[in-house]
This record gives C-alpha cells, structure tokens and sequence, in this order.
C-alpha cells in the first residue's frame, strides 16, 4: 500500500488497495471507533476522517487490505454507522458494493448497558431488539433497557 | 385473550382487556368464594431469591385457596444456589416438578430468560411452564400493578381518568414503573413526587409522550396531595442504592401523617406496596383514606384470578 494519501483536485484521495474491504460513508469522528471494534487496527489500514462528501457534507471512511467482513461485522457496523456502504475490493478494482443494514434482533454481538441486567450476570445470551432504526434505538429483550445504537457495548 | 399457560413477565404484555377480565375473575372469587376444585392436583413453585412476605404468601394462599399445593424457597440458604447453581439450572430442575412457577429474582430481566428457558423446553418435548414475575430485580413487578389497579378500581368504582400520585423513590422503584406503564391505558394523569436524584426514569416518561399521558414531576407532596385521586407512597429502597452516602441523602425525604393526609380529598385513597419504613407514621392508618393494608389484602383474589386463568384450563 504505497502512496496512501494525496492531495487531489476535490480534495484528499484516498489511494486504491489490491484486495480487501472499503467501509465508506462513516459518520465524522466514527472511524477509529469501528476500526478498533472491528479489530483492524493492529493490521495494515487507512483511517479517513472528515472527507468531503457529496451525499453527508462529511464522512469518515476505512480502508483496510486482505481483510473481508463477516455478517456479523455487518450488523456491528449498522449499529454505529446505519448509512454504511462497503465495497469488496479484488485486483484493485471493486467486486462488490453493499449496504449495512440494521437487523431487526442483534443477537450476541452486544452487551446490554444496565449492569444488574440477567445477560451481564448469569449466561442468558445477549439479544437486543431494534425499537427505531435512524438514530439506531435498541431495547434489551431481558430487561427492557433502552439504549442508542452508538453508545453499546459491543463484546469484545 | 390467551391465558393458558402463558407467561406474566411484564405488565406491557397486557392489554387493558386483559387486565379487565383478571379483575372481573377477582371480584367474582371475593364475591363467590374459592372453589377448591379449580386447581386440584396443580403445583406452583415459589422461587424467591429475595425477601418477601407479601407477594410470596399472597401467591401460597391464592394457591391453595384454588386447591393447587406449593413447593417453595424463600432466600438461598440451603438451596444449589449457594453452590454456584446458575438460575438456567435451577428453572431447567424446578419446571419438572410444578405447573408454574412465581419467582422473584435480584437481577433485571431474570423473569424474561426464565420465561424462554421453559419455552424452549417445550422444544424437547416437555409442556410450557409459565413464569410469573414476583419482582425481577428494579425492573418489572406486575401482579403488583395488577393488585393496585384492582385496589383503584375497588375503592373508586373506576380507574379511567383517575389523578395519581407517586412519591417517594422512583428511580428504582420497580412497581411505579409497571403502574405507570399500565395507568397509561387508562388516560389516567400522574403526578411525581421525588427528590431530583430519584425522579422517574426518562424511559418511562418517554413510554408516557408516546402514549399522549399527562405528567407531572414536583418535589413536594403538598403540591398534589389535594387533588389527588390516589396517593401511591414508595419506600426508599436502600437495598437498591449503589452508595451508602447517596441513600443517606434521600432517607426519610418524604413522610405521610394523619395532619397531611386530612388536607386530600375525602375520596383519596392512600396506598403503598409495602413494606413502609417510615414513610407513612403509625398515625395514619386509621385514617379513613388508609387503604395499604387492604390494597396487601387484594394480592390474594387477584393472583388467585391469575392463576386461575393460567393453569385452570377452560374458563
């Protein structure tokens, strides 16, 4: 990954990687916080932070090679990044381009916030409810907790 | 309208139909009697991981009043428990000796996983035991809600737009957050009376916009005590309170006399899920608006009427 960032004619170009994942349309100041969610940050990765965008004004975006997403990484993105867009990148150019979408139960991949709740005290599998999906809202299917899809604890 | 064998986890799985045909049953077991026969040769288990006098004993004798027999444990000493049992081992042992089980549990949501234990069970073959809520932790506590809506039903004649008002502690007070929740299918208007660090939780009050309920919060009780229909005291709960310093802070903020209780309507009816401390001074309870003690008494028809409609097959 050679020559990452250069200044262009709209602004700052992110250069194309050979294989792997672009994660765009982040909100601002969300990149680092999926990034490190997602455990990519130990291998080879650009962080975009505040790019212009045409569609949000602003935007973050994540590029990172050999690295593809898993379903799961999916729904982990929606929480925090609703408006996501992905594209599976092979041989420079993009094979695949997808949309996050928020899932109507998050199953095991979030922590409910309230600490006395059943699924952070004994083993009841963690399984949140989407109540609203722009802001993401979820409810705790155990105890009813109300949390915002940003703020979750996701397991680690 | 389903009853058999269905779960009582929260009051927000009810709907007022629902709540209405449990107080009709009540009121025509107060009136009748108990028929034995109802729940012979049915066993209900009573788990509770917690203190309890009320709702513990109120379920024992609704179930024998029906001629249902109970198996119980009323705090972890000599229970698995205390070996590190887990709740999902416990649930999985208990559903195969009873027809239901009540229990009451220290942690938010205990009732909710309980409830899907024994539905997956059935998966294996074994019939569905419902688990009805005695408390789980601060969350949910509904025959709670149930007992003090019949309660405001029996002493106004209705519980439609009625003015109630909760004082006291109710941030962590499990049984204003399902009255709440069920006094908002009733268009009813509330009043909450606390200290700003044990004001109603911003879910519930969310829960109320939505529904298009009228609230207030205050910190006095003179501000409402005159206009209330219902006056509905809380305990500070100290067993709830992540800090000592914080429980000092709140203790005995609020406390209900016979002077204070003379300045509502003769109407009003003063009522607390119990136990009091000394929210309530001794002085009021031959108040004629006194009705704490007779609200306790309304847990035996009202879960009998509950139990009834789960586990008494068609009604």
């Amino acid at each position: 990954m050679s020559d990452i960032i250069k200044e262009g004619k709209k602004g700052l170009i992110v250069s194309s990687i050979e294989n792997g994942t672009v994660i765009d349309h982040l909100p601002p100041g969300k990149a680092v916080k999926i990034a490190e969610m997602l455990g990519l940050l130990q291998g080879s990765v650009i962080i975009g932070q505040n790019l212009k965008s045409t569609k949000y004004g602003k935007k973050d975006l994540i590029k990172v090679e050999d690295r593809f997403l898993t379903s799961e990484e999916y729904n982990e993105i929606a929480l925090v990044a609703p408006n996501a867009t992905v594209n599976i990148i092979r041989d420079f150019a993009i094979k695949e381009k997808r949309r996050v979408n928020v899932p109507d139960v998050i199953e095991a991949v979030a922590l409910c916030e309230n600490a006395n709740c059943i699924s952070n005290k004994e083993r009841a599998p963690s399984k949140l409810l989407v109540v609203n999906r722009a802001p993401v809202e979820l409810v705790c299917h155990y105890c009813g907790y109300i949390m915002r899809g940003e703020e979750v604890r996701l397991k680690g | 309208m389903y009853f058999t064998n269905r779960d009582v986890v929260s009051i927000k799985d009810f709907t007022r139909q629902d709540l209405d045909r449990i107080f009709q049953k009540a009121e025509k077991m107060e009136k009748e009697g108990y028929d034995q026969t109802t729940l012979k040769g049915k066993k209900v288990g009573l788990l509770f991981y917690e203190p309890s006098t009320r709702t513990r004993l109120s379920f024992d004798a609704a179930a024998q009043s029906l001629g249902a027999s109970t198996i119980w444990f009323a705090g972890l000493e000599g229970t698995s428990v205390m070996k590190g049992e887990s709740l999902k081992d416990t649930i999985e042992t208990v559903a195969g000796y009873v027809d239901a089980i009540v229990m009451r549990h220290p942690y938010d949501g205990s009732s909710r996983w309980a409830a899907d234990i024994t539905t997956n069970r059935t998966k294996r073959g074994f019939k569905k035991v419902p688990i009805i809520n005695g408390g789980d932790g601060k969350n949910e506590h509904p025959t709670q809600t149930m007992l003090d809506l019949y309660s405001m039903l029996r002493t106004q004649g209705r519980i439609d737009g009625l003015t109630v008002a909760m004082v006291g502690d109710l941030k962590y007070g499990r049984t204003v957050h399902s009255l709440s929740y069920a006094l908002s299918m009733y268009n009813c208007r509330l009043q909450y009376v606390a200290p700003e660090a044990l004001q109603i939780p911003e879910s519930v009050t969310s829960f109320l916009s939505t529904k298009g309920i009228k609230y207030t919060k205050c910190s006095a009780i003179e501000d409402v005590i005159g206009e209330a229909d219902i006056v509905y005291m809380t305990r500070i709960q100290r067993e709830r309170f992540p800090d000592e310093n914080e429980y000092n802070k709140v203790r005995g903020a609020y406390k209900m006399d016979s002077s204070l209780l003379s300045k509502a309507k003769p109407t009003m009816r003063l009522m607390h899920p119990l136990p009091r401390v000394d929210e309530i001074s001794a002085d009021a309870d031959d108040n004629i608006r006194a009705y704490y003690f007779e609200q306790a008494a309304n847990g035996v028809p009202v879960r009998a009427a509950l139990l009834a409609l789960i586990l008494g097959g068609r009604q």
